[in-house]
């Protein structure tokens, strides 16, 4: 090739601005990456430094803050009742949305036939986890709250949660089903054992670590769920609930409304429970990837 | 329940029926966990069913049970009033029940979070797929997942703490001289908007990477530029995925309750100044839900006529994003 075609292949065009506007791009997008980054430092950094302007200049004594229960009075109030509130939620949420969930999810993966009935539950898990929270809160509030007439108490909020969070479990279950080799299922149903004998003593085992991992993380986002709490009428100063019929205030409704008073001791108020609820949810996602870790190689 | 063997349907070898009990057994766990999965279902139509039974007490003075067993219906509010009226304020002495002030919130919020959300949501997810490197990659990923795990009452603290008066407010003040309060409609977008960065990177990177090299090889054999192959082929061969991201950004923008509540306030109106405050659909419905609304109230039913509104407006983006996602697949095999 002589040098003149090769100049004249090139002739339109400017390698130096192709280099500059590679560079250019390269350093548009990186930025672009670090801008999320950063705004999760500053949030972090943010309730930090409000946690400790809020220890030092508001005198919140931690243990004070959780072992007492809310206040009218912004130097009296903790977050006790709040945090036995949540777990209280926690607990009723594993039970009424883990074994319908994992149910389910058994169902569509072990035995459903590819027919409509089985597209359709499908396609209404997908929009179900599309619909917003608020609207759940809409659904207890209606439903339980008024409708069966529970009232606002516990158990309204822990159903409204639970049927949140149950299309999350519900998908994550599917996926570790699907995740246990179909060779397992067939080297047991050869040796003569029913469908449902397979999947109790072979397929659910196998499985289990994944269904839990799953199932912390759906209870880890239903942990810092607020706005279906507020509309079942979550009380705004938290105190010990005596039991699912009590009314309650949890830790994300009571973080709301100190956030939302004036004082900026309340704001400080809010920014130590956003350390607890947060302290929450790191160990839930702790648990979620050590079980993960700990059986990972065993399938 | 019977005990007779003769059912045949359903996948898997079964077995051959000598065992009468076991196959029984079977059968009734069957039909226990169909039961599980069809209470997602009744799910949805008790959503539909209870914002429409009490949306319609809204509109007509009685629920559609009600009307059902003879209540008289009687035009209450009507819909000309609520979808073109400017003012809102069920609760008010002379109540106002047009929707648009409330609806001009949600879109505001929504259009707003978008334009924060969408570009540098593909930008990163263009650097993930694109370029960064292994390392940079497993380190970043996870990261920006935390950005979605965080609840979003921490956002909307996050607001009211510190985006709006530590970078709002004093924007508002030097560069436009206005005085602001403690919400406005800006930092609600830029909280909506940081909070779904991570759903529109995650699932944009996805679509990315299941671009098959070929292309990009392809692209770089004919001398294009790595920023040809990112903005010529890669995005536009997974543009389907891109989208449908977008799409997810947007509903979910649009539902979002604590970060708006707290970042936006609860102002109904219309206005086209960032530093006001505004009200959207959602903070209406926490307004109302924290006061003491009793049941039969018009407050009470127009909360579910915002819901059902609300409810349709997520609904709809959610399918416009299935058949998006059907109609321009592409396949890679």
């Amino acid at each position: 090739m002589s040098s003149e075609t090769d100049h004249d292949l090139f002739a339109d065009v400017d390698l130096g601005w192709e280099h500059r506007k590679n560079r250019i791009f390269l350093g548009i997008i990186f930025a672009a990456s670090m801008f999320g980054v950063v705004m999760l430092a500053l949030l972090l950094f943010d309730v930090a430094t409000d946690l400790y302007v809020g220890l030092t200049e508001y005198n919140i004594n931690l243990v004070d803050f959780l072992t007492r229960d809310g206040s009218r009075r912004e130097e009296l109030s903790g977050f006790r009742g709040a945090i036995v509130a949540s777990i209280m939620l926690m607990v009723l949420v594993t039970f009424l949305a883990f074994f319908v969930g994992v149910g389910s999810a058994i169902y569509l993966e072990e035995y459903a036939p590819d027919n409509r009935i089985t597209r359709l539950i499908e396609a209404n898990l997908a929009n179900l986890a599309g619909v917003p929270s608020i609207v759940y809160g809409l659904l207890g509030l209606a439903a339980f709250v008024n409708g069966v007439g529970m009232g606002p108490i516990l158990l309204a909020g822990a159903i409204a949660l639970g049927l949140l969070v149950m299309p999350i479990i519900i998908v994550s279950a599917q996926e570790a089903l699907r995740a246990v080799p179909d060779g397992v299922r067939n080297g047991s149903l050869a040796t003569g054992a029913t469908q449902w004998q397979t999947i109790r003593n072979v397929v659910l085992p196998a499985a289990m670590p994944g269904i839990m991992t799953g199932t912390i993380l759906a209870l880890a986002r239903a942990i810092g769920e607020t706005a279906p709490l507020i509309m079942v009428g979550a009380i705004f100063i938290n105190r010990m609930p005596r039991g699912p019929f009590d009314r309650f205030s949890a830790m994300p409704t009571q973080i709301y409304n100190w956030a939302n008073e004036p004082s900026q001791h309340f704001i400080h108020l809010a920014a130590t429970g956003i350390v607890v609820l947060l302290s929450f949810l790191f160990v839930m996602n702790l648990i979620a990837i050590y079980i993960r870790h700990r059986y990972e190689t065993e399938i | 329940m019977s005990t007779d063997v003769t059912d045949g349907s359903g996948p898997g070898i079964r077995g051959d029926g000598a065992v009468g009990a076991d196959n029984a057994t079977d059968r009734r766990v069957r039909r226990l966990l169909f039961g599980c999965a069809v209470i997602t279902v009744l799910t949805t139509l008790a959503i539909f069913f209870v914002l429409i039974d009490n949306a319609a007490s809204y509109f007509f003075g009685a629920k559609l049970t009600e009307m059902l067993l003879g209540a008289s219906v009687e035009r209450t509010v009507k819909f000309t009033e609520f979808f073109t009226g400017t003012r809102w304020a069920p609760d008010h002495a002379t109540p106002g029940h047009g929707v648009l002030p409330i609806v001009f919130g949600t879109l505001a919020i929504t259009v707003g979070a978008a334009f924060v959300s969408i570009p540098i949501g593909t930008a990163t997810a263009i650097y993930l797929s694109e370029y960064s490197s292994k390392g940079v990659r497993s380190k970043l990923k996870p990261t920006l997942e935390i950005l979605a795990g965080i609840p979003t009452i921490v956002y909307g603290y996050f607001a009211i703490a510190f985006i709006n008066p530590m970078i709002v407010a004093p924007i508002a003040e030097t560069v436009f001289d206005i005085n602001m309060g403690r919400y406005s409609l800006l930092s609600g977008m830029l909280v909506v908007g940081i909070m779904t960065i991570p759903m529109v990177s995650s699932i944009s990177e996805d679509a990315m990477s299941a671009v098959p090299d070929d292309l990009r090889n392809g692209a770089y054999a004919l001398g294009a530029t790595k920023f040809d192959v990112s903005t010529r082929i890669v995005l536009p061969a997974s543009i389907s995925g891109v989208f449908a991201s977008y799409i997810l950004a947007v509903s979910r923008a649009i539902g979002e309750t604590m970060a708006v509540t707290l970042a936006a306030g609860m102002q109904p109106q219309i206005t086209a100044n960032p530093f006001a405050e505004i009200m959207t659909m959602t903070a209406y419905m926490v307004k109302m839900a924290r006061g003491t609304t009793a049941v039969g109230t018009v407050e009470y039913q127009s909360l579910f006529a915002v819901g059902l509104l609300l409810f349709v407006m997520t609904l709809s983006m959610n399918l416009l994003n299935d058949w998006f996602k059907r109609r321009f697949q592409e396949e890679y095999r």
